[in-house]
């Protein structure tokens, strides 16, 4: 869906893939009455820039050694993952729409490694991290050129599981792993600064020896351009780039919001999203 | 037994540059033949078992052939969801090393017993479970798990058993053999793990006639075997150590319920399991005093078998 032109452009055309992004998480959440919408619009931007070009990886290198893998541990927010592959040909949008949670198919509502582009199966909060280690320590040890990217969600740094896994990256030196954290600031049940809070969250991973960087998790431009920057960098450490974002964006009536970690939109409320994500 | 699982595994990795060894920062005087022949192969990843097991999968995805190794629940029961999620339902060619069966670190008390990971592991859909008995079926288990691709686990006892099978015998080491180790005719008793030796000594010394058989693997039995023995011996006696709810035992019951219940066979053999009883050792004590408090009083429950 991307073509090599020139810098405005290319962002411009990421910003309508997120849109597409989101208009298509929107409809299979409201044709299929699943949850997690709100992060699946946090996280859009983020798969936009990933899939629409700092990413090598196509549905024609599903298996090629070299490939860059995404462990995207949010497996709740499946309905974005989903809409970029379906979009990208990974498989059709047509069987997405059909066959989301569909009695029989593999379109599972936490994602699903038997499909095509998913690396691996999650659902289960705090397993990517140590798994992505161990792919990028792979990676190392045969010397193949490729990235590991992992999508965590905030409030799944709740998860010792994960610091077992940030101490490991940094003790081995995991400079082909890339972390991405989906800052939204709420989680399942209430707001990440009142459940456990997190801050200073750069401080963290910076005195577990990761290199650092933090991004409006919604402006494209400067989400492209410090992923590219971060791939190149000559820093022998893993990278963390804290994304801020906003649970829900693109739609007002769902932005920040607790309830749309769980509601579906009913028939009104999917035909004021559809109006507001089209206009942008 | 750990010794000759791991110094096999050396052997083995000569030849095979995919096998990886990783270690939950446990292994002194055990893995460092390992270590130090291939470097490049191993890594110690601390007391982190969660994660262990998760680099594990990261590695056997990209094509090794991932061995990890601690003491009894820590790589196991610890990180039980990672086992499930991430190992079995990807089918990722991890296996799980565990020393320390039952009560062979006794003394260390209860977080060092390991009595419950066979029922706990055996209920995972694509898991293949190991208890070797002696120090040569360790080194065939090793073997096994080798050349098998896909989720295992292995439970070894410690160190300092006795050998009982004869290192030049044609042993078949695959799920749902029992290897036969001593010949007789009222009573079949097969066992799991190193409690084979007791039960050997303990049948030879009160000469009961009576046939014993290791069963290495637990799971995927011959269901004809089982019922040859259902009708060749008056009883059929288990052991293991390992609590009796959802172990050996009941997976040898299980299978046949289900020939009763679909009428392969018209009665429900007399299946005696002798295990532990359901509960926690909180006193010290060495490996054969604790399987005796625990519910394995093999002297008593044979000579109470023996006289039915």
């Amino acid at each position: 869906m991307v073509s090599t032109v020139n810098g405005k452009q290319k962002v411009m055309e990421l910003v309508r893939f997120a849109q597409e992004i989101r208009l298509l998480a929107l409809e299979l959440c409201y044709t299929k009455k699943t949850s997690h919408i709100g992060g699946a619009f946090s996280v859009a931007d983020i798969l936009a820039v990933l899939y629409g070009g700092v990413m090598n990886i196509s549905p024609v290198l599903v298996n090629d050694p070299n490939r860059d893998r995404l462990f995207y541990s949010k497996g709740h927010a499946c309905t974005s993952l989903y809409a970029a592959l379906g979009k990208l040909n990974f498989f059709s949008v047509e069987a997405l729409l059909n066959n989301f949670v569909k009695d029989g198919e593999y379109f599972t509502s936490h994602i699903n490694h038997q499909l095509p582009g998913i690396e691996l199966s999650t659902g289960s909060l705090g397993h990517a991290l140590g798994v992505a280690a161990g792919s990028a320590l792979a990676g190392k040890r045969k010397k193949l050129s490729y990235t590991v990217y992992v999508i965590l969600s905030d409030g799944e740094l709740d998860e010792g599981s994960n610091w077992e896994a940030i101490m490991f990256a940094a003790q081995n030196k995991l400079d082909n792993l890339v972390l991405i954290i989906d800052y939204n600031k709420i989680q399942s049940f209430g707001r990440v600064e009142d459940v456990m809070v997190l801050e200073p969250l750069a401080d963290k991973f910076r005195a577990f020896n990761w290199h650092v960087e933090e991004v409006d998790g919604h402006c494209i431009k400067n989400l492209k351009s410090v992923l590219a920057l971060i791939k190149q960098a000559d820093i022998t450490k893993p990278k963390c780039l804290i994304a801020h974002t906003i649970k829900g964006k693109g739609v007002s009536f769902m932005e920040d919001s607790l309830a749309w970690h769980y509601k579906s939109p009913n028939a009104e409320e999917y035909q004021e999203a559809k109006k507001e994500l089209e206009a942008k | 037994m750990r010794n000759t699982f791991i110094n096999t595994l050396c052997d083995l990795a000569k030849a095979n540059p995919d096998i990886f060894l990783l270690c939950g920062d446990l292994g002194y005087s055990v893995l460092e033949p390992f270590s130090k022949l291939f470097p490049e192969r191993f890594l110690n990843v601390g007391v982190a078992e969660q994660n262990m097991t998760g680099v594990a999968v990261g590695l056997a995805r990209e094509g090794y052939n991932v061995f990890t190794y601690s003491i009894g629940n820590f790589p196991t029961l610890r990180c039980m969801e990672q086992i499930r999620y991430d190992v079995c339902y990807h089918k990722a060619n991890v296996k799980i090393i565990a020393v320390g069966a039952g009560y062979a670190y006794g003394p260390q008390g209860v977080s060092h017993h390991t009595t419950e990971d066979l029922a706990m592991l055996r209920v995972i859909p694509n898991m293949t479970i190991c208890a070797p008995a002696d120090p040569y079926e360790a080194k065939l288990a090793a073997r096994f798990m080798t050349s098998f691709d896909g989720p295992g686990y292995v439970r070894i006892n410690k160190s300092g058993e006795t050998a009982i099978h004869d290192l030049d015998s044609a042993i078949k080491f695959f799920p749902g053999e029992f290897i036969q180790v001593a010949y007789g005719e009222d009573i079949a008793v097969i066992t799991i793990g190193a409690v084979l030796g007791t039960v050997l000594d303990e049948v030879k010394s009160k000469k009961y006639n009576w046939s014993i058989f290791s069963s290495p693997f637990i799971g995927g039995y011959s269901k004809k075997k089982l019922i040859s023995l259902a009708q060749q011996y008056k009883y059929i006696v288990t052991v293991e150590e390992h609590q009796l709810n959802g172990g050996f035992g009941s997976s040898i019951i299980e299978v046949f319920s289900d020939l009763y219940n679909s009428k392969v066979i018209k009665k429900m053999p007399f299946v005696k399991r002798i295990g532990i009883n359901n509960q926690f050792i909180s006193v010290a004590g060495s490996q054969e005093y604790l399987r005796e408090v625990g519910g394995l009083d093999i002297k008593v429950l044979f000579s109470k078998l023996n006289a039915r």
